[in-house]
Parts: structure tokens; sequence; C-alpha cells
């Protein structure tokens, strides 16, 4: 009995040898229950140990095997062969990332928006350890607890059309996770993070298209953290109007 | 994390237009069907009778002070929808040129139609 196979579209790029990226073809054998993650894996072990990707925990927690599945941002990891066979696979980096090498891509302005986002708690003053721990009611949990989820897997970066425009938006996942601490009860750090939810670069930069939810791995649902911070922006504006800083 | 001096930050003004375009997508999105099936399909198909739609009927409505500013509403309000709209469009599609100009022209058209509209009922109360 012949094996079933699947045809496997890389874009390779190795900045050493290649002037530009180039698709290659593999043919990897077909089970239903094989990730993309597996048959890039297959494809390293016994086809090309060239090929360069990034993976680490193979169920969805690390964030790391982001990639274009048939231009659609995926995780290598929670894509499967089946949805797309016996049509071939085409796999590419993460859309809207400089490509480092092969499938791996430079993620440094996404890190660093991330860090700009202050996503710590800030405490409004410092509690001393004998003060006895932070209480928090479950309610007060859960007003943050779906925005605590992100993986930083960068796809709904990829996803989103206003980041692609221009790079300066502060963008999904670190408007969702400034989202995250601004709605935790134990966080007093408002105030400082209004400040970039604010700008144009900020939450004012996104035209609520909502593709970033639609591809979210964990549902986070950015695009609900980024209308509420939308609606808090507006009353910070209407705040502001009266009272200047 | 290499920063030592905090950024400045410079705040949007786009609540205000944020919010206009809200309220007239909200009304837009609920009132714009019922207008038509009224006046596109309801009438002319006789099931509402159309006199009630005749010039006195409308006027008499329009000259109102509740007339005069549910009609401007209806109208005012859409109007920043759509503008708001059509300048974020053309971000979208690529066109970045004179980003001032085309803010300008487009909510400039927004506020020329809500007065004159706003100045229109006025006249006529």
């Amino acid at each position: 009995m012949s094996e079933l196979m699947i045809e496997i579209d890389v874009l390779r790029y190795r900045p050493e040898m290649d002037e530009k990226p180039f698709t290659q073809m593999f043919e990897v054998p077909y089970t239903p229950d094989m990730s993309i993650l597996e048959a890039l894996q297959y494809i390293k072990d016994h086809l090309d140990s060239t090929i360069s990707f990034r993976w680490s925990c193979r169920m969805a927690i690390c964030g790391s095997c982001g990639m274009m599945v048939n231009g659609v941002p995926k995780l290598g990891c929670k894509a499967f062969l089946r949805d797309y066979y016996p049509k071939k696979v085409s796999l590419e980096p993460l859309t809207n990332f400089p490509i480092e090498r092969d499938l791996v891509v430079v993620m440094d302005d996404f890190i660093k928006k991330l860090e700009e986002v202050k996503p710590y708690i800030i405490p409004e003053k410092e509690k001393c350890l004998s003060e006895g721990t932070y209480l928090q009611t479950p309610e007060q949990a859960a007003k943050f607890k779906q925005f605590s989820m992100c993986i930083n897997c960068g796809l709904c970066y990829a996803a989103c059309p206003q980041y692609a425009l221009d790079n300066k938006f502060t963008g999904p996942a670190a408007l969702a996770l400034l989202a995250r601490y601004n709605r935790d009860s134990r966080d007093g750090g408002e105030a400082q993070r209004m400040k970039i939810v604010n700008q144009e670069e900020g939450v004012w930069g996104c035209t609520f298209v909502g593709y970033c939810s639609v591809v979210c791995p964990k549902d986070v649902d950015p695009a609900a953290a980024i209308q509420l911070l939308k609606v808090e922006s507006s009353k910070d504006y209407l705040i502001g109007m009266f009272k200047p800083e | 994390m290499s920063e030592t001096t905090e950024k400045t930050y410079k705040r949007s003004h786009e609540p205000v237009f944020w919010g206009l375009f809200g309220a007239g997508g909200m009304l837009t999105a609920f009132l714009t069907p019922v207008m038509i099936l009224i006046t596109g399909i309801l009438i002319p198909l006789g099931i509402i009778n159309s006199q009630n739609f005749s010039y006195e009927k409308i006027h008499g409505f329009a000259t109102t002070w509740y007339g005069a500013a549910v009609i401007f509403i209806l109208v005012a309000l859409p109007l920043w929808h759509t503008l708001h709209r059509i300048f974020h469009a053309l971000h979208d599609i690529g066109i970045n040129r004179g980003r001032d100009w085309q803010q300008v022209i487009c909510y400039g058209f927004a506020f020329a139609g809500s007065v004159f509209v706003f100045t229109l009922l006025l006249q006529m109360l």
C-alpha cells in the first residue's frame, strides 16, 4: 500500500546565500493527526536539515511557532494537515515582521511594544510584606482574566492591517496586555498607561477590523480590549478637557 | 528598556470624531433600514397610505421643534459617520498625502452639512 503524501510549500530565505526569499516544495507522508509543526519537523529530520523554524511546547502554550498557513496566521502546532489535505499547504513566515531566516521572523518591534505598555502591576502605594497579600474577589479577577491569556505569538500583528500600514501603531497584543493591567484591581498605574492609550499610535490607530480576534489562538479577543480602551480613552479625553494637566 | 527619559505622549483628538462616528453608526444601522422599508417598500406597495407622507404632513413635522431635532440628528450624525469612515478609508487604501487637508475636507464637509441643515430647519420654525 502506497503512503498518502501531501505537498508542502515552504518560503525559504537564508540571508547569507539567498538574494530574496523563494519557495521550496516538500512531499511529506500524510496522516490525519499530523500537525503543521510535525510536518516541518519531518522535513527537518528526513528531507532538508537546513530549514529553520521556531517551536518549543507543541501545545499552543509557548507561542513560538506562529506562521502563515495558506496566508492565514496560525500556530503550527494548532493547525493540522487534515484540514488542508489533499490540497497543498503553503507555509510562510508571519507577515508584517521582517524575516530573519526561513520561517523565523524578527520580533524586536513587537517585544519593544510589549515592554512599552508597562506590563506589570504598579501598586497604588508600596505595601510592606507584613501587611499581607493583595486580596482579589473572583469578580475582580474575571475583569482581566481573558486579556491575561496572551502567549505573545504575534499572530494578531500579522493579522492587523493597521500595523501593516504603519508599525508605529502599538498593536493588538500589547494593547490587550495594557488592558489586562489597567483592569486589575491591584494595579494603580492606569494614569501612566492611559497616556499610551490616548495617542494616535495607541488605541486610535485601530479601525476595528477585528481580524486580530479571529486569528488569536487563545481567544484573548484583543479587538474587544481595544474597543473597551477607546471608551476609557474617550472618558479620559472628557475629563482632560475640564482638568488640564 | 534602556531609555532613561520618559517618552512624551501626544493625546489624540480622535475621541470627538469617534464619538460622532459611533453615534452616527448606531443611527445608520438601526434607522436607515426602517426608513428604506417605509419610503422604498411599504409606501410604494400601498401598505402605508402615502398621504401620511405628503408634503404638508412632513412640513408640519419639520416645523415643530422636536421634528426639527429628529431630522437634524438623522442627517448630521450619519454624515459625521460617513465622512469619518471615508477619512480612515483613504489611509487604508494608501492615500497618505496631505492627511491634514484630508481631515479638514472630510470633517469640514460634515460640519458644513450639519450647519446647513441646522440653519435650514431653524429658519423653517
